[in-house]
């Protein structure tokens, strides 16, 4: 036994299965988002069945099943003393379904409980249809009729002939989005400016009238476009309303449903497990590039992708010639006394302040003292009227404050790659001639850039998966218009900006029901991993490429 | 005496020692090239070099020998100011090159280094192509002219004898090279500027006999061209490439003198020990 302990075989052992738990982890953690997030794209059957609680009264059940949990029979019996609960039987099998309710003249999503106990005569009905709506999320129901303008015109072949009414309708509708969205939306910036213009000649009391003229003639040319792209719109909603599909519920009513408002429809009890994937792949997809709607809880979270990773692309950028310069400094040129000692201290300390205290300064100095007096000093007469143009949590808050958060990180790792330029490289560099800045910029710097760039790959993964202090300094639930687009400088740095992380905190915390969006946190969370994968995976590849050319002496 | 030959440059050259021992080398008819006067450095407290006095004759080959430690490399790297990147390190007296002190406040030391190339003891390319390494002293002159580089380049590689083994991969990283190859070509790196004196730290300590050959043939050949200052640690190879060889103990110099009469008829006993071998 003490031999064995000698030889350090336990001990490679131990060391191995540090590394075994590690990635274990690693692994365990990516599987379950994994697998947890993306069983939300996949198309379920729909069930068909009655409900029947004693006491109640039987309802119908039409609906997805979302997932089902085993829970103990007290919790039930709690719930509703009249359940009946045999003295052998100690949980339930409780099943969470999907189901659209009427509200009104309106059918809406709700999630429900059923145990599955009293859950009778289940069937899957093979031609009952889902409807996704693009307000008032799922329906489902069954074919009736396709009517135009008040006239049946189809009752027969009504799947058949509706692919085609679909594709005109998604037209449409696409044409009116980029009306709205992008012409209506340059318009509208291009007014507000405008109006931020006439703010300033009152203030400075411009005597100057063709000034004021010239802002008249602008506003009112902008006027006239919109107003054609308004009769242009109310020409293409009037197409676009021409289609009505009639659905049969389960219960035997009818209801109409717009195509405008229809996203996809289709059969999922008779869809084969090849059309389902194809499906799938079409939710995926639109998760990905579509914008949020029905108060997150449905469509894409693309304005969150991008904020991310345009937040971390700006963060990137700000703290790389803070971080780097600081760190040639204290490498290369200051004198190594206590001083330094005391900055390096400090610095790696600040590495270890929590984020929610740097959102803190972020806001109290970046945003109220330094955004407050950039527009005092910039645009004196917004302040007046209380537009705020730097002095509002933004991007660019945000990013900055984000860049100091991974200062540390950045500077350490760069002192680090410094370090580790041989001093014969140096040595070599100023006995041909080369002053010291000449053989920082010449060598020592490009010999060094992998190392800053392990500096970068560890503050990408910091600064992307940061939420606390962005939430003070700049991100928002929802944002009407992302900071990257058409209008120029095409970069808005002051406007605020959605963010993956805190769409999941938002989904998890503050929707209504947090047992429905279940699936969509974990399949955020799963992308927004899988965003800093790439991040990091671009970053990495730089810095191998790097390294391959800046290849150090041996030893 | 001295104090003559900083004027003239004149021809009665020789170590002037008058401490501890006051054996006075005539070396006649050189060129002065370098020359230290009572030239004593510190580390911190610790002094290094002791009152050293010294005439480096032109377009010879001077070797440094002596034990570890003795100061040889320390010597060698006062003639281009590289001590200077020691903090510690402080340096008294004079080194004149061609008359003039390189100590001087008015001496700028890129400069300097430009007229005083060094080639270390380890090879230490930079990460950069074979083209690159041998033009980044007339880059860092501002030369981009790439005719001159190209012919620049090419002399330089000719008169280290690398050019033939590397012509068509001037472009490839300098770090492929063997370390034979690579020491010839930071000497091409380091004639390319074309110096006045070529300081040489132990060039081939580091390389198998082969190449150690080709560095001693290839100093044979510059030496038409350039001082050369050698610091050994082999006798032998002390005895083959240089005019003159000095020899050093404990920071002090103890003999200096042409090298044929240092190795066969030492006038210092400490000298006479250490060829010998008795000790060191």
């Amino acid at each position: 036994m003490k031999k064995w302990f000698k030889s350090g075989t336990p001990w490679i052992w131990l060391n191995a299965g540090a590394i075994a738990v590690c990635i274990l982890m690693v692994a365990s953690i990516i599987l379950l988002i994994a697998s947890r997030g993306m069983v939300y794209f996949w198309p379920k059957d729909v069930m068909v069945a009655d409900y029947n609680e004693p006491t109640q009264k039987k309802v119908l059940v039409v609906g997805e099943l979302q997932n089902s949990k085993t829970v103990p029979a007290i919790v039930i019996k709690e719930g509703n003393e009249n359940i009946p609960v045999p003295k052998d039987k100690l949980e339930f099998e409780r099943y969470l379904i999907k189901e659209s309710i009427l509200k009104g003249d309106k059918y809406k999503i709700v999630f429900r409980t059923y145990l599955k106990d009293f859950l009778k005569s289940i069937q899957y009905p093979k031609n009952i249809v889902v409807v996704e709506q693009r307000s008032g999320g799922n329906f489902y129901g069954y074919f009736h009729a396709i009517k135009q303008k008040d006239s049946v015109i189809d009752k027969e072949n009504i799947a058949g002939s509706l692919d085609k009414l679909l594709d005109r309708a998604t037209e449409l509708h696409d044409q009116i989005y980029e009306i709205e969205k992008d012409d209506i939306g340059t318009i509208n910036y291009k007014k507000s400016n405008l109006n931020l213009e006439k703010i300033k000649l009152d203030f400075y009391k411009e005597k100057d009238i063709r000034k004021y003229q010239s802002l008249k003639i602008s506003e009112a040319k902008l006027d006239a476009e919109n107003d054609k792209l308004k009769t242009k719109l109310l020409s293409l909603r009037q197409k676009i309303n021409r289609d009505i599909l009639v659905f049969k519920t389960q219960d035997n009513k009818t209801f109409e449903i717009n195509l405008a408002n229809i996203i996809r429809i289709y059969q999922p009890n008779q869809l084969s497990v090849f059309g389902k994937s194809i499906l799938y792949v079409e939710k995926f997809w639109e998760f990905l590039s579509d914008d949020p709607r029905e108060a997150n809880t449905e469509g894409g979270i693309f304005p969150a992708i991008l904020g991310t990773v345009v937040m971390v692309i700006l963060m990137t950028i700000l703290v790389t010639p803070i971080g780097v310069i600081g760190a040639i400094y204290l490498r290369e040129y200051a004198k190594q006394g206590v001083l330094i000692r005391i900055v390096r201290i400090s610095v790696n300390n600040l590495a270890g302040v929590p984020s929610i205290v740097f959102g803190v300064f972020g806001l109290g100095f970046f945003v109220y003292v330094l955004g407050g007096s950039l527009d005092v000093f910039f645009y004196p007469e917004r302040v007046d009227s209380n537009i705020t143009t730097f002095g509002s949590p933004s991007l660019m808050w945000a990013a900055l404050t984000l860049a100091l958060l991974t200062l540390p990180v950045v500077i350490v790792a760069t002192e680090e790659g410094l370090s580790r330029v041989p001093r014969a490289i140096r040595e070599g560099s100023l006995a041909l001639g080369a002053t010291k800045a000449e053989t920082l910029w010449r060598t020592v710097l490009p010999m060094a850039s992998p190392g800053m760039i392990t500096g970068l790959i560890l503050a990408i993964a910091r600064a992307a998966g940061e939420v606390a202090p962005l939430m003070l300094v700049g991100v928002v639930m929802y944002s009407p218009s992302p900071p990257i687009d058409l209008n120029p400088p095409f970069l808005h740095v002051d406007r605020t900006f959605m963010h993956l992380g805190n769409h999941i905190y938002g989904l998890a915390f503050q929707s209504p029901d947090s047992e429905a969006v279940q699936p969509l946190v974990f399949a955020t969370a799963f992308i927004l991993v899988m965003v800093i994968i790439i991040l990091n995976l671009t970053a990495i590849s730089i810095r191998n490429r790097l390294r391959e050319k800046y290849r150090a002496l041996e030893n | 005496m001295s104090k003559d030959s900083s004027k003239t440059h004149s021809i009665n050259i020789g170590a002037m020692r008058e401490k501890p021992n006051d054996n006075t080398n005539h070396i006649e008819n050189e060129t002065v090239a370098i020359e230290a006067k009572n030239l004593e450095l510190y580390y911190g407290d610790k002094k290094a070099l002791n009152a050293i006095n010294l005439s480096i004759p032109e377009k010879k080959v001077t070797a440094f020998i002596g034990p570890s430690g003795c100061g040889k490399s320390t010597l060698l790297r006062c003639f281009n100011r590289m001590n200077d990147l020691v903090d510690i390190a402080r340096v008294e007296g004079e080194i004149l090159l061609h008359g003039n002190n390189i100590y001087d406040k008015s001496v700028n030391v890129s400069d300097l280094r430009r007229k005083v190339g060094m080639v270390f003891q380890k090879p230490n390319p930079f990460p950069k192509s074979i083209f690159e390494n041998v033009a980044y002293g007339l880059r860092i002159q501002g030369t981009n002219d790439k005719r001159k580089l190209d012919e620049v380049v090419e002399r330089s590689l000719k008169s280290a004898a690398l050019w033939d083994e590397v012509k068509d991969r001037l472009d490839d990283n300098a770090l492929g090279l063997s370390g034979g190859q690579q020491q010839r070509l930071v000497i091409a790196r380091a004639i390319a500027i074309e110096p006045e004196v070529l300081l040489l730290d132990e060039p081939a300590s580091a390389l198998d006999p082969i190449s150690t050959l080709k560095i001693e043939e290839l100093i044979y050949k510059l030496k038409s061209d350039y001082t050369i200052v050698i610091v050994t640690h082999n006798m032998q190879q002390a005895a083959r490439v240089s005019d003159y060889t000095a020899f050093m103990y404990i920071g002090d110099l103890i003999e200096f003198s042409d090298t044929n009469t240092l190795f066969t008829n030492p006038i210092q006993k400490q000298t006479e020990d250490y060829i010998t071998g008795r000790y060191g």
